[in-house]
Protein backbone atom coordinates (compact mmCIF):
# COMPACT_ATOMS: atom_id res chain seq x y z
CA UNK A 1 0.00 0.00 0.00
CA UNK A 2 1.51 3.31 -1.11
CA UNK A 3 0.50 6.78 0.01
CA UNK A 4 0.08 7.70 -3.66
CA UNK A 5 -2.97 5.42 -3.81
CA UNK A 6 -4.86 8.12 -1.88
CA UNK A 7 -4.45 10.41 -4.87
CA UNK A 8 -7.39 8.39 -6.20
CA UNK A 9 -10.45 10.39 -5.07
CA UNK A 10 -12.63 7.30 -4.50
CA UNK A 11 -9.95 5.68 -2.35
CA UNK A 12 -9.41 8.91 -0.44
CA UNK A 13 -13.16 9.20 0.23
CA UNK A 14 -13.30 5.62 1.55
CA UNK A 15 -10.23 6.12 3.75
CA UNK A 16 -11.40 9.46 5.14
CA UNK A 17 -14.88 8.12 5.88
CA UNK A 18 -13.29 5.37 8.00
CA UNK A 19 -10.88 7.55 9.98
CA UNK A 20 -13.04 10.66 10.48
CA UNK A 21 -15.01 9.43 13.51
CA UNK A 22 -11.77 8.44 15.27
CA UNK A 23 -9.82 11.64 14.65
CA UNK A 24 -12.79 13.84 15.51
CA UNK A 25 -13.31 11.96 18.80
CA UNK A 26 -9.58 12.26 19.58
CA UNK A 27 -9.69 15.99 18.81
CA UNK A 28 -12.70 16.63 21.04
CA UNK A 29 -11.29 14.58 23.92
CA UNK A 30 -7.77 16.01 23.84
CA UNK A 31 -8.87 19.63 23.44
CA UNK A 32 -11.45 19.32 26.21
CA UNK A 33 -9.03 17.65 28.61
CA UNK A 34 -6.17 19.99 27.74
CA UNK A 35 -8.20 23.19 28.08
CA UNK A 36 -10.12 22.11 31.19
CA UNK A 37 -6.92 20.91 32.87
CA UNK A 38 -5.07 24.09 31.89
CA UNK A 39 -7.83 26.51 32.77
CA UNK A 40 -9.13 25.00 35.99
CA UNK A 41 -6.30 22.94 37.44
CA UNK A 42 -3.05 24.83 36.86
CA UNK A 43 -1.65 27.52 39.14
CA UNK A 44 -0.92 31.10 38.15
CA UNK A 45 2.55 31.93 36.94
CA UNK A 46 4.62 33.97 39.38
CA UNK A 47 5.35 36.60 36.70
CA UNK A 48 2.37 36.40 34.36
CA UNK A 49 -0.36 35.64 36.85
CA UNK A 50 -3.50 34.05 35.40
CA UNK A 51 -2.66 35.24 31.86
CA UNK A 52 -0.50 32.12 31.58
CA UNK A 53 -3.75 30.24 30.94
CA UNK A 54 -3.87 31.86 27.50
CA UNK A 55 -0.91 29.66 26.57
CA UNK A 56 -3.23 26.69 26.01
CA UNK A 57 -4.83 28.49 23.08
CA UNK A 58 -2.05 30.75 21.85
CA UNK A 59 0.79 28.24 21.46
CA UNK A 60 -1.28 25.46 19.82
CA UNK A 61 -2.92 27.87 17.38
CA UNK A 62 0.40 29.53 16.48
CA UNK A 63 2.07 26.15 16.01
CA UNK A 64 -0.77 24.95 13.81
CA UNK A 65 -0.75 28.18 11.77
CA UNK A 66 2.85 27.57 10.71
CA UNK A 67 2.55 23.80 10.26
CA UNK A 68 -0.63 24.10 8.20
CA UNK A 69 1.18 26.38 5.75
CA UNK A 70 3.98 23.79 5.52
CA UNK A 71 1.37 21.08 4.81
CA UNK A 72 -0.13 23.33 2.10
CA UNK A 73 3.33 23.78 0.62
CA UNK A 74 3.98 20.02 0.47
CA UNK A 75 0.58 19.21 -1.04
CA UNK A 76 0.87 22.10 -3.52
CA UNK A 77 4.28 20.87 -4.67
CA UNK A 78 2.82 17.38 -5.11
CA UNK A 79 0.25 18.99 -7.41
CA UNK A 80 2.94 20.86 -9.35
CA UNK A 81 5.05 17.71 -9.82
CA UNK A 82 2.50 14.89 -10.05
CA UNK A 83 -0.76 16.74 -10.85
CA UNK A 84 -2.77 14.90 -8.19
CA UNK A 85 -6.04 16.78 -7.73
CA UNK A 86 -6.71 15.40 -4.25
CA UNK A 87 -3.42 16.88 -3.09
CA UNK A 88 -4.12 20.44 -4.23
CA UNK A 89 -7.71 20.21 -3.00
CA UNK A 90 -6.31 19.28 0.42
CA UNK A 91 -4.19 22.44 0.31
CA UNK A 92 -7.26 24.48 -0.63
CA UNK A 93 -9.21 22.83 2.19
CA UNK A 94 -6.47 23.57 4.74
CA UNK A 95 -6.22 27.30 4.04
CA UNK A 96 -9.29 28.53 5.99
CA UNK A 97 -8.24 26.37 8.92
CA UNK A 98 -4.76 27.87 8.87
CA UNK A 99 -6.15 31.38 8.54
CA UNK A 100 -8.37 30.83 11.57
CA UNK A 101 -5.46 29.46 13.61
CA UNK A 102 -3.32 32.47 12.64
CA UNK A 103 -6.11 34.84 13.63
CA UNK A 104 -6.54 33.08 16.99
CA UNK A 105 -2.78 33.31 17.58
CA UNK A 106 -2.70 37.01 16.68
CA UNK A 107 -5.77 37.84 18.77
CA UNK A 108 -4.71 35.87 21.86
CA UNK A 109 -1.19 37.21 21.49
CA UNK A 110 -2.45 40.79 21.43
CA UNK A 111 -4.74 40.20 24.42
CA UNK A 112 -1.86 38.57 26.32
CA UNK A 113 0.63 41.21 25.24
CA UNK A 114 -1.24 44.18 26.63
CA UNK A 115 -0.90 43.32 30.34
CA UNK A 116 2.54 41.71 29.92
CA UNK A 117 4.32 44.04 27.49
CA UNK A 118 2.11 47.12 27.86
CA UNK A 119 1.11 46.95 24.19
CA UNK A 120 -1.29 44.98 22.00
CA UNK A 121 1.14 45.06 19.10
CA UNK A 122 4.78 45.63 18.27
CA UNK A 123 6.51 45.49 14.88
CA UNK A 124 8.72 42.71 16.20
CA UNK A 125 10.14 40.23 13.60
CA UNK A 126 8.06 37.27 14.76
CA UNK A 127 4.79 39.20 15.10
CA UNK A 128 5.26 40.98 11.79
CA UNK A 129 6.07 37.72 9.98
CA UNK A 130 2.96 36.18 11.52
CA UNK A 131 0.76 39.04 10.34
CA UNK A 132 2.18 38.70 6.83
CA UNK A 133 1.53 34.94 6.99
CA UNK A 134 -2.12 35.72 7.83
CA UNK A 135 -2.32 38.04 4.81
CA UNK A 136 -0.86 35.28 2.66
CA UNK A 137 -3.58 32.93 3.88
CA UNK A 138 -6.21 35.48 2.88
CA UNK A 139 -4.52 36.03 -0.46
CA UNK A 140 -4.35 32.31 -1.13
CA UNK A 141 -8.09 31.87 -0.48
CA UNK A 142 -8.91 34.96 -2.56
CA UNK A 143 -6.84 33.67 -5.48
CA UNK A 144 -8.68 30.33 -5.49
CA UNK A 145 -12.01 32.19 -5.50
CA UNK A 146 -10.95 34.63 -8.22
CA UNK A 147 -9.89 32.16 -10.90
CA UNK A 148 -12.54 30.17 -12.71
CA UNK A 149 -10.38 27.40 -14.15
CA UNK A 150 -9.55 25.14 -11.19
CA UNK A 151 -6.30 23.84 -12.67
CA UNK A 152 -5.01 27.37 -13.34
CA UNK A 153 -6.08 28.36 -9.82
CA UNK A 154 -4.21 25.35 -8.45
CA UNK A 155 -1.03 26.32 -10.32
CA UNK A 156 -1.08 29.96 -9.25
CA UNK A 157 -1.97 29.25 -5.63
CA UNK A 158 0.83 26.68 -5.47
CA UNK A 159 3.30 29.40 -6.46
CA UNK A 160 1.79 31.74 -3.88
CA UNK A 161 2.18 29.00 -1.29
CA UNK A 162 5.87 28.66 -2.16
CA UNK A 163 6.43 32.40 -1.74
CA UNK A 164 4.47 32.55 1.51
CA UNK A 165 6.57 29.76 2.99
CA UNK A 166 9.30 32.33 3.59
CA UNK A 167 7.08 33.97 6.19
CA UNK A 168 6.13 30.66 7.76
CA UNK A 169 9.85 29.98 8.27
CA UNK A 170 10.53 33.50 9.53
CA UNK A 171 7.61 33.25 11.98
CA UNK A 172 9.17 30.13 13.47
CA UNK A 173 12.83 31.16 13.46
CA UNK A 174 12.76 34.98 13.70
CA UNK A 175 14.19 34.89 17.19
CA UNK A 176 17.20 32.91 15.93
CA UNK A 177 17.69 35.06 12.83
CA UNK A 178 17.49 38.48 14.46
CA UNK A 179 18.07 37.76 18.15
CA UNK A 180 15.85 40.69 19.04
CA UNK A 181 12.22 41.61 19.45
CA UNK A 182 9.54 41.53 22.05
CA UNK A 183 8.28 38.01 21.55
CA UNK A 184 10.01 35.24 23.47
CA UNK A 185 11.57 32.19 21.87
CA UNK A 186 10.00 28.75 21.53
CA UNK A 187 7.81 27.58 24.40
CA UNK A 188 8.36 23.97 23.42
CA UNK A 189 11.73 22.60 22.54
CA UNK A 190 13.39 19.29 21.90
CA UNK A 191 16.52 20.31 23.76
CA UNK A 192 17.01 19.71 27.45
CA UNK A 193 16.63 23.30 28.57
CA UNK A 194 13.23 23.75 30.15
CA UNK A 195 11.23 26.48 28.47
CA UNK A 196 7.89 25.83 30.14
CA UNK A 197 7.43 24.36 33.58
CA UNK A 198 6.01 20.81 33.71
CA UNK A 199 2.85 21.93 35.49
CA UNK A 200 1.96 23.98 32.40
CA UNK A 201 3.71 21.78 29.86
CA UNK A 202 1.53 18.69 30.25
CA UNK A 203 -1.88 20.28 29.55
CA UNK A 204 -0.19 22.38 26.85
CA UNK A 205 0.99 19.28 25.00
CA UNK A 206 -2.49 17.74 25.27
CA UNK A 207 -4.02 20.91 23.87
CA UNK A 208 -1.42 21.03 21.09
CA UNK A 209 -2.04 17.43 20.05
CA UNK A 210 -5.79 18.10 20.27
CA UNK A 211 -5.44 21.04 17.89
CA UNK A 212 -3.49 18.75 15.57
CA UNK A 213 -6.31 16.23 15.53
CA UNK A 214 -8.83 19.05 15.05
CA UNK A 215 -6.92 20.17 11.97
CA UNK A 216 -6.87 16.59 10.69
CA UNK A 217 -10.63 16.28 11.21
CA UNK A 218 -11.43 19.53 9.48
CA UNK A 219 -9.02 19.08 6.58
CA UNK A 220 -10.33 15.58 5.83
CA UNK A 221 -13.92 16.87 5.98
CA UNK A 222 -13.17 19.92 3.84
CA UNK A 223 -11.18 17.89 1.29
CA UNK A 224 -14.13 15.52 0.94
CA UNK A 225 -16.33 18.57 0.35
CA UNK A 226 -13.91 19.93 -2.27
CA UNK A 227 -13.88 16.58 -4.09
CA UNK A 228 -17.70 16.52 -4.08
CA UNK A 229 -17.84 20.16 -5.21
CA UNK A 230 -15.52 19.36 -8.10
CA UNK A 231 -17.72 16.44 -9.14
CA UNK A 232 -20.81 18.67 -8.78
CA UNK A 233 -19.27 21.32 -11.05
CA UNK A 234 -18.39 18.67 -13.65
CA UNK A 235 -21.93 17.20 -13.64
CA UNK A 236 -23.51 20.66 -13.90
CA UNK A 237 -21.21 21.48 -16.81
CA UNK A 238 -22.26 18.25 -18.50
CA UNK A 239 -25.94 19.15 -17.92
CA UNK A 240 -25.40 22.56 -19.51
CA UNK A 241 -23.72 21.05 -22.56
CA UNK A 242 -26.39 18.37 -23.06
CA UNK B 1 -14.37 29.22 38.09
CA UNK B 2 -10.76 29.77 39.17
CA UNK B 3 -9.83 33.13 40.65
CA UNK B 4 -8.27 34.90 37.69
CA UNK B 5 -7.44 38.02 39.68
CA UNK B 6 -6.73 41.28 37.89
CA UNK B 7 -6.31 39.54 34.51
CA UNK B 8 -9.80 38.01 34.43
CA UNK B 9 -10.96 40.19 31.52
CA UNK B 10 -7.91 39.34 29.40
CA UNK B 11 -8.07 35.61 30.04
CA UNK B 12 -11.81 35.30 29.53
CA UNK B 13 -11.82 37.43 26.39
CA UNK B 14 -8.94 35.37 24.92
CA UNK B 15 -10.94 32.20 25.50
CA UNK B 16 -14.16 33.77 24.20
CA UNK B 17 -12.52 34.99 20.97
CA UNK B 18 -10.70 31.69 20.35
CA UNK B 19 -13.62 29.42 21.04
CA UNK B 20 -15.93 31.61 18.93
CA UNK B 21 -13.55 31.48 15.97
CA UNK B 22 -13.20 27.71 16.32
CA UNK B 23 -16.98 27.33 16.53
CA UNK B 24 -17.37 29.47 13.40
CA UNK B 25 -14.78 27.39 11.54
CA UNK B 26 -16.39 24.09 12.53
CA UNK B 27 -19.89 25.44 11.80
CA UNK B 28 -19.03 26.70 8.32
CA UNK B 29 -17.18 23.45 7.54
CA UNK B 30 -20.18 21.32 8.46
CA UNK B 31 -22.63 23.66 6.73
CA UNK B 32 -20.71 23.64 3.44
CA UNK B 33 -20.23 19.88 3.64
CA UNK B 34 -23.96 19.33 3.98
CA UNK B 35 -25.01 21.79 1.29
CA UNK B 36 -22.55 20.42 -1.29
CA UNK B 37 -23.56 16.85 -0.48
CA UNK B 38 -27.24 17.79 -0.88
CA UNK B 39 -26.65 19.57 -4.19
CA UNK B 40 -24.59 16.63 -5.53
CA UNK B 41 -27.33 14.18 -4.56
CA UNK B 42 -29.89 16.27 -6.45
CA UNK B 43 -27.78 16.49 -9.59
CA UNK B 44 -26.96 12.78 -9.50
CA UNK B 45 -30.66 11.94 -9.02
CA UNK B 46 -31.53 14.10 -12.06
CA UNK B 47 -28.82 12.35 -14.06
CA UNK B 48 -30.09 8.91 -13.02
CA UNK B 49 -33.68 9.89 -13.98
CA UNK B 50 -32.52 11.01 -17.41
CA UNK B 51 -30.55 7.82 -18.06
CA UNK B 52 -33.48 5.52 -18.97
CA UNK B 53 -34.84 8.23 -21.33
CA UNK B 54 -31.42 8.61 -22.92
CA UNK B 55 -31.08 4.81 -23.33
CA UNK B 56 -34.53 4.67 -25.01
CA UNK B 57 -33.61 7.51 -27.41
CA UNK B 58 -30.43 5.64 -28.35
CA UNK B 59 -32.38 2.40 -29.01
CA UNK B 60 -35.01 4.20 -31.16
CA UNK B 61 -32.23 5.83 -33.20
Amino acid sequence: MSIWEYANPARFMRFSRTVLPWVSAAAALLILVGLIWGFFFTPDDFRQGSTVKIIYLHVPSATMAINIWVMMLVTSMIWVVRRHHVSVLAAKAAAPIGATMTLIALATGAIWGQPMWGTYWEWDPRLTAFLILFLFYLGYMALWAAIEDPDVAADLTSILCLVGSVFAVISRYAINFWNQGLHQGASLSLDQEENVSDVFWQPLVLSLVGFGFLFLTLVLLRTRTEIRARRLAALKQRERVS
Amino acid sequence: MPDLGKYAVEVLSAYAVSLSLLALLIGTTLHRSRSVRRALKQVEARRDDQKPAADKATKDA
